[in-house]
């Protein structure tokens, strides 16, 4: 764990989290500090709890035991400064919808109850868009993109929000090259601009390309920090308990635990 | 107990047994709102039979009712695959439609006989005794009688027949195709059957009581068994009993049979689902009491044995201090304390608390345990 | 002119009260249809029939807000007892709409049979809750049915971006902060009451329809969700219209099964000539594309025929292209002579013009990079 930090500069702070789901641990005592501006990686086996950690941070969990903390307040002081990119999934993608429509849906959090979004909300939803690739595809149907474009749609939706810390959910899963490249520059774009990037990833080969922290998981935490410092061997090891041979650039062939 | 009474509760029960045997793969393959689809489309068939042959006893009845099940089936399957409609949509249009044109049918042409709309939803398993079938003369008994007891036989054949099919292809349709059988062939087979108990319980309990023959029973035999052959039986058991015991609370308190008998299987259900030994409310109340106390102990035991030797250790390891760290309630705090203290793993010195040898190592194996 | 009025005064209250079912029906079936909760409105439908039963019990009169509050908490208690039916046991969702469906029913009709002994008159009309009746509706049946409609048109329309979002996608509306779980449950209730104020006339049994077919329907029309909402409600009023037209006029005709046919025809309709979704279209467009790509054949065929003679505007045989093309060649043939790619200069002589000489080569070449 990273000493350094203090607890106000953190953009988010977890302390002692314990998840539980039908009164079996998913996340044990997690404890997780994330500076500003970083670019970080959860990464873990799969059940590792990452997405489970990622829904807890956001509020979307209660925890058993332990708090978190967004920029030193509560996750629902913070709410307008989260951007959220969920796992792809159980969205109806037959629904009569196009992408403007996705997109401007980002923006009910900051325009509260009952108010409609306007010429104001549409005219973010087509620069966040533009920002994605996707300008001309706004009046197109779900249903009639691709996975690599509906993953853009969810990620301009994210955009949209105009927040200062990001929670994605692997965004990279089942998209093309070129939109992996796409997400992968605008994440980092984020990363420049001071914002905070979390995501929960699955590949480990692309990791010390894409992100500067990493988190690594597995029910408890492993390590975390700077990817430099905490993608050992070891910590791979006690994470994935297997043979982490193929990710080792200068090392022998490990053996199992 | 009249000879007529007689009649009416063996039909009951014949029918209570054939829906409740249908019922049991129609809710493991769930397929429980097409039985409702199918019950209430059955009635098109029946009408359009009646008036080409104008005779209400006519086995072409249960035929065109039989078919007209299966088109049911297979335009809520034509209407799903045209990818315009999703699934549930598909099947809560197809059979009110269906419905609603047998209704007007019955309406504009077919008067005041027998089959009135009324009957439709109730059935008539009053008139039952009544209905009698001769045969060269002589008189054989109620044809209801007649009828439904070949369809119960039928399913019970289809059933025994079919068995490792059915099971087979209802819990691992692919591998049954892989291994040469023909799921979808048995599918429309075993609508088939189903619609054709349902035209035959039509008769008796009407529409929507049917449903509740084939599906209620089986859901309540569902929650307490837990292989195939004895769901099948206690099904059939609690269909018949539901038949019995509505009959008797229609007789007692002279309201609709029917309707008692649904509102007993029910009932049985009811039970079913507080008493189920395995998933039972009434259980699962207990089991996660007991759990989630466990959880909490494991997590004390953590709690202390990482403070442990720390400078924290007389701050964090304190009663007050789960109160605030874990966000329990005060009661439950403690009750976690005695059930930890039962045990031995911890020992107490006003608020402070302190592992045991015992504790600790306990605390050490539950962390293995969770990784 | 007076006359037609005064006479049919009646009918006027009636049409009121089916124009505002209709629009009411086809607004919320958008959302029910969306939400893939076609089914729950049949199960709340059947399940407000003991509501009803036991509230005229209550009040001994047929007094329809009383009656309506009965069938809210009783279609409400329905949908709750199927949230726990699905949360407490393994049994599927549709094994819980079963048997809540038909248990609830089957109550409703224990009570209403035990009604039918009873000396009130009032009861009479009762019945009319099964199959809809446009004959038994008053005008404060009608003003109680407006009230309700317009409480849920103020709801919908005050929560229609949160209603939208929560359909699509709940799991990104509760991490903006928003309470999904009391939308939903808010949602619900509309559902309920919606579908209360339709049952006495269309009753009970084929109410669910109602919340579908409209919904149905328009979604073939459009792809935005207001105009949906609003042709869905537009679809629903005609179809109360006409059903209830029909069945004031034809004698012994329910209303109920005549709205319901009213928005079948409709939703037949828009499944078959919607531009775009509908099938008609779907098959005209398929022909079309079709047709185009044997008249690029033919093109291309021609241009191979002409290289090997010395004149590529030398003209052929129909046959002998024919021979080497695909499909009804003289249909090619008029399409690229309409657009001016080939002439014919006598019967049965066909060859390339310079314009079409071109696009051949243009389309060869396209042939060519993709191979």
């Amino acid at each position: 764990m990273n000493s350094q930090l203090n607890d106000d500069n953190a953009a988010v702070l977890v302390q002692d989290l314990t998840v539980a789901y039908k009164e079996k641990p998913v996340l044990w005592d997690i404890d997780l500090k994330i500076p500003k501006g970083v670019l970080l990686a959860i990464v873990g086996p799969n059940g590792a709890g990452k997405t489970t950690l990622l829904r807890s941070i956001m509020g979307l969990l209660k925890p058993a035991a332990g708090s978190v903390h967004i920029f030193g307040q509560s996750i629902k002081q913070q709410k307008h400064n989260i951007g959220y990119m969920p796992q792809r999934g159980n969205v109806d993608w037959d629904f009569p919808t196009n992408a403007l429509d996705v997109v401007m849906m980002g923006r009910y959090g900051r325009l509260g109850w009952f108010k409609r979004p306007g010429k104001h909300e549409k005219k973010l939803a087509l620069e966040a868009l533009d920002r994605v690739g996707m300008a001309n595809f706004a009046d197109r149907q779900l249903n009639q993109l691709s996975g690599g474009q509906q993953q853009r749609v969810f990620l301009a939706r994210a955009l949209i929000q105009d927040a200062e810390i990001y929670f994605m959910d692997e965004p990279f899963v089942g998209v093309d090259a070129v939109t992996e490249k796409t997400i992968i520059q605008l994440l980092k774009e984020l990363r420049n601009q001071s914002k905070t990037v979390v995501v929960v990833h699955h590949d480990l080969q692309t990791l010390t390309d894409y992100f500067d922290w990493v988190a690594l998981l597995n029910v408890r935490q492993i390590a975390s920090g700077p990817i430099s410092d905490v993608l050992t061997d070891e910590n791979l090891k006690l994470t994935y308990g297997g043979r982490s041979a193929f990710l080792t650039h200068n090392q022998s062939p490990q053996t199992e635990l | 107990m009249s000879i007529e009474q007689i009649y009416i509760i063996i039909l009951a029960c014949l029918v209570a047994g054939a829906c409740s045997l249908c019922g049991v793969f129609l809710i493991l393959r769930r397929l429980a709102l097409i039985s409702d689809a199918i019950s209430h489309s059955v009635l098109l068939g029946i009408v359009l039979a009646f008036f080409l042959v104008q005779d209400l006893n006519s086995p072409l009845l249960i035929l065109g009712a039989t078919l007209t099940g299966v088109l049911t089936v297979y335009l809520i399957e034509l209407l799903f695959s045209s990818k315009r409609l999703k699934k549930d949509a598909s099947i809560g249009l197809v059979f009110p439609i269906f419905f609603a044109i047998s209704i007007i049918l019955i309406n504009l042409f077919a008067g005041d006989i027998h089959l009135d709309q009324d009957a439709v939803l109730l059935g008539e398993i009053a008139f039952t005794p009544f209905r009698l079938l001769s045969l060269w003369g002589v008189t054989l008994g109620p044809i209801s009688l007649w009828t439904m007891g070949i369809i119960f036989l039928l399913n019970c054949l289809f059933i025994g027949f079919f068995y490792k099919e059915l099971k087979l292809t209802t819990f691992d349709p692919h591998l049954a195709t892989m291994l040469g059988f023909f799921p979808v062939g048995l599918h429309y087979a075993f609508m088939t059957l189903v619609s054709i108990t349902a035209v035959g319980a039509f008769e008796s309990v009407g529409a929507i009581l049917v449903v509740s023959l084939m599906i209620v029973p089986a859901s309540s035999a569902y929650l307490l068994v837990n292989r195939l052959s004895h769901m099948l039986g206690l099904s059939v058991f609690f269909g018949i009993l539901s038949a019995l015991l509505g009959y008797a609370l229609a007789y007692f308190a002279d309201v609709s049979i029917a309707g008692s008998m649904a509102v007993m299987t029910g009932v049985i259900f009811l039970g079913a689902f507080i008493f189920s030994p395995s998933q039972g409310v009434l259980v699962k109340f207990f089991l996660f009491q007991k759990q989630r106390l466990l959880f909490a102990t494991h997590m004390l035991l953590i709690q202390l044995l990482e403070h442990e030797g720390t400078q924290s250790e007389n701050t964090e390891n304190t009663i007050s201090n789960l109160v605030y760290h874990m966000k329990w309630k005060l009661a439950f705090a403690n009750n976690v304390v005695s059930h930890a203290l039962e045990q031995g793993f911890i020992n107490r010195d006003n608020d402070t608390l302190r592992l045991t040898s015992l504790g600790r190592e306990k605390a050490k194996r539950v962390i293995v345990m969770d990784n | 002119m007076t006359e037609i009025i005064s006479l049919n005064y009646t009918l006027i209250v009636v049409m009121i009260g089916a124009f505002i079912l209709g629009i009411t029906s086809g607004i919320l079936s958008s959302f029910a249809v969306l939400r893939q909760q076609s089914l729950l409105g049949d199960v709340i439908s059947h399940a407000a029939l003991p509501g009803i039963a036991f509230a005229f019990l209550f009040f001994m009169t047929k007094h329809s807000l009383g009656l309506m509050i009965g069938a809210i908490i009783s279609g409400w208690l329905g949908t709750f007892l199927v949230a726990m039916i699905v949360r407490y046991t393994t049994l599927t969702r549709d094994a819980a709409f079963g048997i809540v469906l038909s248990v609830f029913f089957g109550l409703g009709i224990v009570v209403l049979s035990y009604i039918q002994k009873l000396p009130s008159s009032e009861k009479a009309g009762l019945d009319s809750f099964l199959f809809g009746s446009a004959s038994t509706i008053l005008l404060s049946d009608i003003i109680t049915m407006a009230i309700f409609a317009s409480i849920i048109f103020i709801v919908i329309i005050l929560f229609w971006k949160e209603f939208k979002l929560l359909s699509f996608d709940r799991h990104f509306m509760s991490s903006m902060g928003f309470p999904t779980e009391r939308l939903d449950l808010m949602l619900t209730w509309l559902l309920v009451i919606g579908i209360v104020i339709g049952l006495q006339m269309v009753g009970v049994v084929l109410m669910s329809a109602m919340m579908i077919a409209p919904a149905a329907a328009a979604r073939q029309w459009t792809s935005r969700l207001g105009v949906l909402v609003i042709l869905a409600g537009f679809f629903g009023l005609i179809s109360g219209g006409i059903g209830t037209l029909f069945s004031s006029y034809i004698p012994h005709l329910s209303t109920g099964p005549m709205i319901v046919i009213s928005i079948s025809v409709i939703m037949v309709f828009s499944l078959f000539f919607a531009p775009h979704r509908g099938v008609l279209w779907h098959w005209y467009k398929q022909r079309e594309y079709q047709a185009s790509i044997r008249a690029n054949t033919m093109l291309v065929n021609m241009l191979l025929f002409s290289e090997s003679a010395t004149d590529p505007y030398h003209c052929h045989q129909l046959s002998a292209l024919a021979a080497i093309g695909r499909g009804p060649a003289i249909k090619a043939m008029k399409e690229l002579s309409n657009k001016g790619f080939v002439h014919n200069p006598k019967e049965d002589l066909w060859g390339l013009t310079p314009a079409g000489f071109n696009q051949a080569k243009r389309l060869q070449q396209s042939l060519d990079h993709d191979s």
